[in-house]
């Protein structure tokens, strides 16, 4: 088992490289110039004709000291290894947009991000794991189309759509106002408030981000659970199980559940990296300071070490999550890591 | 023989990527790639069998063709005028203009055709242009007038609409063709070559998944200038893995089939065997990834379009009313329809694809 994690680890290397490497040659042979769009604010604005020949240089000459600050100037291999080297004394850089170190504006955005995302993962498989076990129970009964239907159709429904619709209709506006349209905490959120008070306003605050984040992972997961569940019922096990005399809930919940559950398990490999497209957008509806707005801020701002950190941070993020789903996949189905053992 | 040829060409030399529930276990199942004559026929009269997923196709019909006569179902010139003592056909001038034949004649040269005095006209349902800006009717709510309201400008959101399902579809088609296009070559070779070109993909894969995809999207296309070609080419060069995956299992399992060997040994040249030979038998589970592809690439572009970046700000789409919703929350009408519309699309989608999975995996035959 060991040797399988330290294989597995080493093989993160190289991938982790790949991904960084995609990202970094991306935003450096995407036309435009984050000197030249710095500039465009200020002296180029004022617009070339009516600057002088001599201020015109000055202009072009503040941009070469510019790009030579930050190491702009220099051959794309050698900006990716100095980016590289910075990377593993975790040195992001300084921000374009603010000279402010990356590092520290990503650390301050993580919390509001992980809450997110973490509540979102947790109801994803709160719901969609019992609605599997019905489904796959009730099979074709009147109850397990009416959720197989409703969880088809929900995970048609673009994010966009619902957000915005929570918006317009339950978040203020001409209509209800259920919740908050923006912000994590209410505008006099003080920490003097008593415990029962901060978790009402945090609650109140998350609800509807978490809810929408997760309604198509936990519709498509109760499908997957649905499937997986009936392919282990038709199993000659279960039937063995059944014959020997053994209660039903004993036969699902012990016997099947175990075995339907292995491939939700890989599932959390492919939620991770949706979670974090999503907290994009939702970030950016609701006005919530996590990483996804940051990151559309940065795009948006040409920012690019700000960019590229975000872009390994995610990618670490979603290496792990296959790492760890590969890993407890390990662990429950012991027939894989012995596959491996034997090539 | 054949069997432990099956056995080594489907142990993965990399980590696997999680397989997918429905993938878990099949692939030395040879006999799923068995291909008998009048397969598609044979799908089609299941597929008819299933009134959802027919359902889904009628759908799908009727975008492609409101997609195709958008200029005739909203726009402000009429079909046929009388005017002057002349007739003319407005509409179907413009599309010969449009290929140089000829032109305007002068009174008509950018004029407002609905406020031509003395003229006899027959305007199409919708009679407004997505960009027909009327600074005087903002955030008109929906009547007989505006069937479904108007935006800040005036502008009236049936029309955009109509129009914008020309966006979304031909952003679905395209962006998949692309995908189509590498996913099959990259898989193929995988697939029929194995050792280290498939290592080497079979890698490349896995860096393509582990890559924060919405964020290398919305990086792409904020930094590229906007344009809705691009939009399709970077939705098209990051959604191909998965269609790569399918089509690399399948010649896996069919490149150990006798009349493939029977093909190479006969001395067919390697592409011959690939794509004349592997390719048509290999087509069937990546139909199923390549429908949902479509419905995917439409979500993408929607969001894409609803962040204001990738497409440019005078083109109206689906998903960039849907934005204005955002900011002028009153305005439910701009919410709901260019809403509806993307889910109504994706939903179609999606029934067709599950309807063809259903015929076409067989293993899920009886599940149900």
């Amino acid at each position: 088992m060991s040797s399988y994690i330290f294989q597995r680890l080493l093989l993160l290397i190289p991938t982790f490289i790949g991904v960084t490497l995609i990202g970094f040659l991306v935003m450096r042979l995407a036309p435009g110039d984050p000197a030249e769009l710095r500039a465009a604010g200020g002296l180029r604005g004022a617009g070339e004709g009516a600057l002088s020949r001599g201020k015109v240089s000055a202009v072009d000459e503040a941009l070469m000291q510019w790009r030579a600050q930050y190491g702009l100037d220099r051959p794309l291999h050698v900006q990716y290894g100095i980016w590289l080297k910075n990377l593993f004394t975790l040195n992001f850089g300084e921000s374009f947009k603010d000279n402010q170190p990356v590092w520290n504006k990503i650390i301050e955005r993580v919390p509001v991000t992980t809450k997110l995302n973490i509540f979102s993962i947790l109801l994803v498989y709160v719901v969609a794991i019992p609605l599997g076990i019905y489904s796959a129970t009730h099979a074709n009964s009147l109850g397990d189309r009416v959720t197989t239907l409703a969880a088809f159709i929900l995970f048609a429904v673009p994010l966009i759509w619902a957000a915005t619709m929570a918006i317009v209709f339950i978040c203020g506006g001409d209509f209800l106002y259920l919740f908050p349209p923006a912000g994590l905490e209410s505008l006099d959120y003080s920490r003097q408030w008593s415990f029962w008070q901060k978790f009402k306003d945090q609650t109140w605050h998350l609800f509807l981000p978490v809810v929408l984040l997760s309604y198509d992972g936990f519709a498509g997961l109760s499908r997957y659970m649905r499937s997986s569940m009936l392919e282990v019922l038709r199993q000659d096990y279960v039937q063995v199980a059944r014959a020997k005399g053994l209660n039903e809930g004993i036969v699902i919940f012990k016997h099947v559940l175990r075995n339907s559950l292995i491939p939700q398990v890989t599932l959390l490999a492919s939620l991770l990296p949706a979670l974090l497209g999503g907290s994009v957008i939702i970030e950016t509806i609701f006005s919530i300071p996590g990483l996804g707005q940051l990151g559309y801020e940065s795009v948006l701002a040409r920012d690019y070490p700000t960019v590229m950190a975000l872009f390994s941070v995610s990618a670490i993020l979603t290496l792990v999550g296959i790492l760890i789903s590969d890993l407890l996949l390990a662990v429950v189905d012991p027939r894989i890591a012995f596959g491996r053992r034997q090539q | 023989m054949s069997s432990q040829q099956i056995q080594t060409g489907t142990v993965k030399p990399v980590s696997p990527l999680p397989p997918s529930p429905s993938l878990g276990g099949v692939a030395s199942l040879p006999v799923a790639a068995v291909v008998v004559e009048g397969l598609w026929s044979s799908v089609w009269k299941q597929f008819k069998r299933n009134p959802i997923a027919l359902a889904g196709l009628y759908v799908v019909c009727f975008l492609i063709c409101t997609a195709l006569l958008a200029d005739f179902l909203a726009n402000d010139k009429p079909y046929y005028m009388h005017y002057r003592g002349k007739t003319y056909f407005p509409i179907f001038r413009s599309y010969v203009i449009g290929t140089g034949l000829t032109q305007w004649p002068a009174e008509l040269l950018n004029v407002n055709f609905k406020k031509l005095q003395g003229s006899e006209a027959i305007f199409p349902p919708v009679p407004y242009r997505p960009t027909n800006i009327d600074l005087l009717a903002p955030y008109e709510t929906p009547s007989p007038k505006h069937w479904f309201g108007t935006d800040r400008l005036g502008r009236d959101i049936m029309a955009g609409m109509i129009h914008g399902s020309r966006i979304s579809l031909s952003i679905g088609f395209v962006a998949v063709g692309i995908a189509v296009i590498i996913g099959v070559v990259l898989g193929a070779l995988a697939g029929y070559f194995g050792s280290w070109v498939d290592l080497l993909i079979s890698r490349l894969f896995e860096v393509m998944i582990s890559i924060p995809t919405f964020f290398l999207l919305i990086t792409v296309a904020a930094l590229l200038p906007p344009s809705i070609f691009l939009t399709m080419a970077i939705i098209g060069a990051t959604g191909w893995v998965g269609i790569a995956r399918f089509t690399r299992n399948e010649f896996l399992k069919i490149r150990s089939l006798d009349y493939v060997t029977a093909a190479i040994a006969l001395g067919v040249s390697n592409r011959k065997v690939m794509f004349q030979h592997i390719l048509p038998n290999a087509l069937a589970p990546v139909i199923v990834s390549v429908v949902l592809g479509i419905a995917g690439a439409i979500l993408v572009e929607s969001s894409l379009s609803f962040l204001g970046i990738g497409v440019p700000a005078e083109l109206v789409t689906w998903g960039s009313i849907l934005h204005e919703a955002s900011s002028a929350t009153f305005a439910w009408w701009l919410a709901v329809f260019p809403g509806a519309a993307i889910f109504i699309t994706v939903l179609a989608y999606y029934l067709v694809g599950e309807g063809l999975r259903e015929v076409l995996d067989p293993r899920l035959r009886g599940l149900r």
